[in-house]
């Protein structure tokens, strides 16, 4: 489903923030991508979602090379990706029913269908009545579980969250935490970026670590 | 009707608000050189239309010869030419009427040495060397001299193309400026939106969807522009066409417009509308496919 290989990453001429990362991601999988602040998640997450491009070494996504794939087929890849951005990334103009609707307006699925699966999941996340508010009168949970909700609405075969549980307390973060595993469970591949030490002691999943751009895969024990 | 929000808050943009009022100017302007145009190319071929197979001699009024008998022989002459399908001599009040204008009517003309003018009509499909029939002619009738009003005629028509092209280009011109205007507007729009441009395209939106959306508002916007344009338009030429049905009618032939007139002025606000959006959408395009 993925696959890094020598792929290293930089931002215009600064050093590379990403060396030499390698791994492969089976579908149906789970991974955390830890390390510490500044070690290079985001950017890896970057790479994974089409936002950036590697300075060098290849990516295969859903058995498409990267670097030869047409510019008008990355949509297509996009479609099949959902992603919890770090900071949301909702739109402020738009209700949070609408911020959740996005993924279905722009694939063209017919208005009746999407207001009625929208209001489904988010008074699933728990947002019933919430759903007309703009994401300036949001907390910062209720707008991470409309991010969430925008991520997960289109049934996206790959699942990138940064940084999820940053803006809530343990306890939702783990409720939170729950909601990938069940998609999880019925065949979404998914990757978390944390440096939350214990939801990693909590869920014991097969974590990424980075360090200085270079990246360690470990599996749990007893996996 | 389920209503769909803009994911781009498009209408609240203050980069598009100056739009309207540039295009509205622009197609008032549009208007007016087109009319213009429509109007001259109209009146000169109204001059050729009216002239057209027609000629007349003059017999100047020279002391010591009268002129009555020259002015009688030299239609003779004329209607024995062949070619010539009609020749008549122009009573001396029909001549007078005509410099009218020009000297007023307080009996001056009555003391006035005129001419006597015959009015010839050719018979159509015919060649006729007027050369040789001005060299006969003045043979026979001592000052007689044919005005051959086609040299005038070719001159009007070559000063008509010029002014016309004139004003195409004035639209052209204009033309170019709205483009103009529109892609700076449009790139504001898109520097003003970058981010939310950037989650739409993450999300799976194809460049078509950002740009449907652009060029969807600069149509409104260029509409809203073009229909106050036309109405302005419209004022100044009914302002124009009374102010000249008001002046003597011997200076201007009237015009009146036909339906291939109306319709290419009323496309214009049309056109600039979908210059507009057409303009929008290519410079989404461009500017996107630069952007990632
Ligand atoms: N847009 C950017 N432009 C330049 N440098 C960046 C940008 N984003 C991140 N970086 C740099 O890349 C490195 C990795 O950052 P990031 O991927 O955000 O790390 P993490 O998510 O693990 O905290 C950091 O040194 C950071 O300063
Ligand atoms: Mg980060």
């Amino acid at each position: 489903m993925v696959r890094f290989q020598n792929v290293g990453m930089r931002y215009g001429l600064g050093p590379e923030v990403l060396r030499d990362v390698s791994f492969e991601l089976e579908p149906g999988s789970f991974h955390f991508l830890t390390g510490p602040s500044g070690a290079g998640k985001s950017s890896l997450l970057k790479l994974l979602f089409l936002a950036h491009r590697p300075s060098r070494g290849l990516i295969g996504l859903f058995g498409h090379d990267l670097a030869t794939i047409r510019r008008d087929k990355l949509p297509e890849l996009r479609r099949r990706i959902g992603v919890v951005f770090q900071e949301f990334r909702l739109i402020e103009h738009l209700s949070a029913l609408d911020n959740v609707a996005l993924p279905l307006r722009i694939a063209g699925v017919p208005e009746q269908q999407v207001k009625d699966h929208c209001a489904e999941l988010l008074t699933w996340v728990g947002l019933a009545d919430r759903m007309q508010a703009r994401p300036a009168t949001l907390s910062g949970g209720e707008k991470q579980r409309v991010a969430i909700a925008r991520a997960v609405i289109n049934r996206p075969s790959l699942l990138l969250a940064d940084e999820p549980t940053g803006n809530v307390d343990p306890e939702m973060g783990q409720r939170l935490l729950h909601l990938f595993v069940e998609l999880n469970k019925i065949g979404t591949t998914i990757v978390i970026a944390t440096h939350d030490a214990h939801l990693l002691q909590t869920f014991r999943k097969p974590v990424m670590t980075l360090a200085n751009g270079e990246l360690v895969v470990r599996r749990p024990r007893g996996e | 009707m389920l209503r769909r929000p803009s994911d781009l808050q498009l209408d609240r943009d203050p980069s598009g608000r100056f739009l309207p009022f540039a295009v509205t100017l622009m197609v008032f302007l549009a208007m007016l050189a087109t009319a213009a145009a429509l109007a001259l190319s109209q009146s000169a071929l109204g001059f050729q239309h009216g002239l057209e197979g027609r000629l007349t001699v003059q017999i100047a009024d020279e002391p010591g010869s009268s002129l009555a008998p020259r002015s009688g022989r030299a239609a003779e002459l004329l209607r024995q030419t062949p070619g010539i399908a009609r020749a008549e001599e122009m009573p001396r009040e029909a001549v007078a009427a005509l410099l009218q204008p020009w000297l007023g009517r307080d009996g001056l003309t009555r003391e006035l040495p005129l001419p006597a003018l015959i009015d010839i009509e050719l018979t159509p499909g015919m060649a006729v060397d007027l050369d040789a029939l001005q060299a006969h002619l003045a043979d026979a009738v001592p000052g007689a001299r044919i005005d051959d009003p086609r040299p005038w005629l070719d001159r009007l028509s070559r000063i008509a193309v010029l002014l016309e092209g004139l004003a195409l280009a004035i639209v052209a011109a204009i033309g170019l400026a709205t483009v103009a205007m529109v892609v700076f507007a449009t790139r504001a729009g898109l520097a003003a939106h970058r981010d939310v441009i950037e989650v739409l395209h993450l999300i799976g939106a194809r460049d078509a969807y950002i740009a449907r959306q652009f060029q969807a508002h600069a149509l409104r916007l260029a509409l809203r522009g073009a229909l106050a344009g036309t109405a302005l338009a419209a004022l100044a030429l009914f302002a124009i066409g009374r102010a000249a049905a008001q002046l003597d009618a011997a200076l201007l032939p009237p015009v009146e417009f036909g339906p291939l007139s109306w319709a290419t002025l009323v496309a214009l606000p049309l056109v600039a509308s979908l210059l507009a959006t057409v303009t929008a959408r290519l410079t989404v395009l461009g500017a996107l496919r630069r952007m990632t």
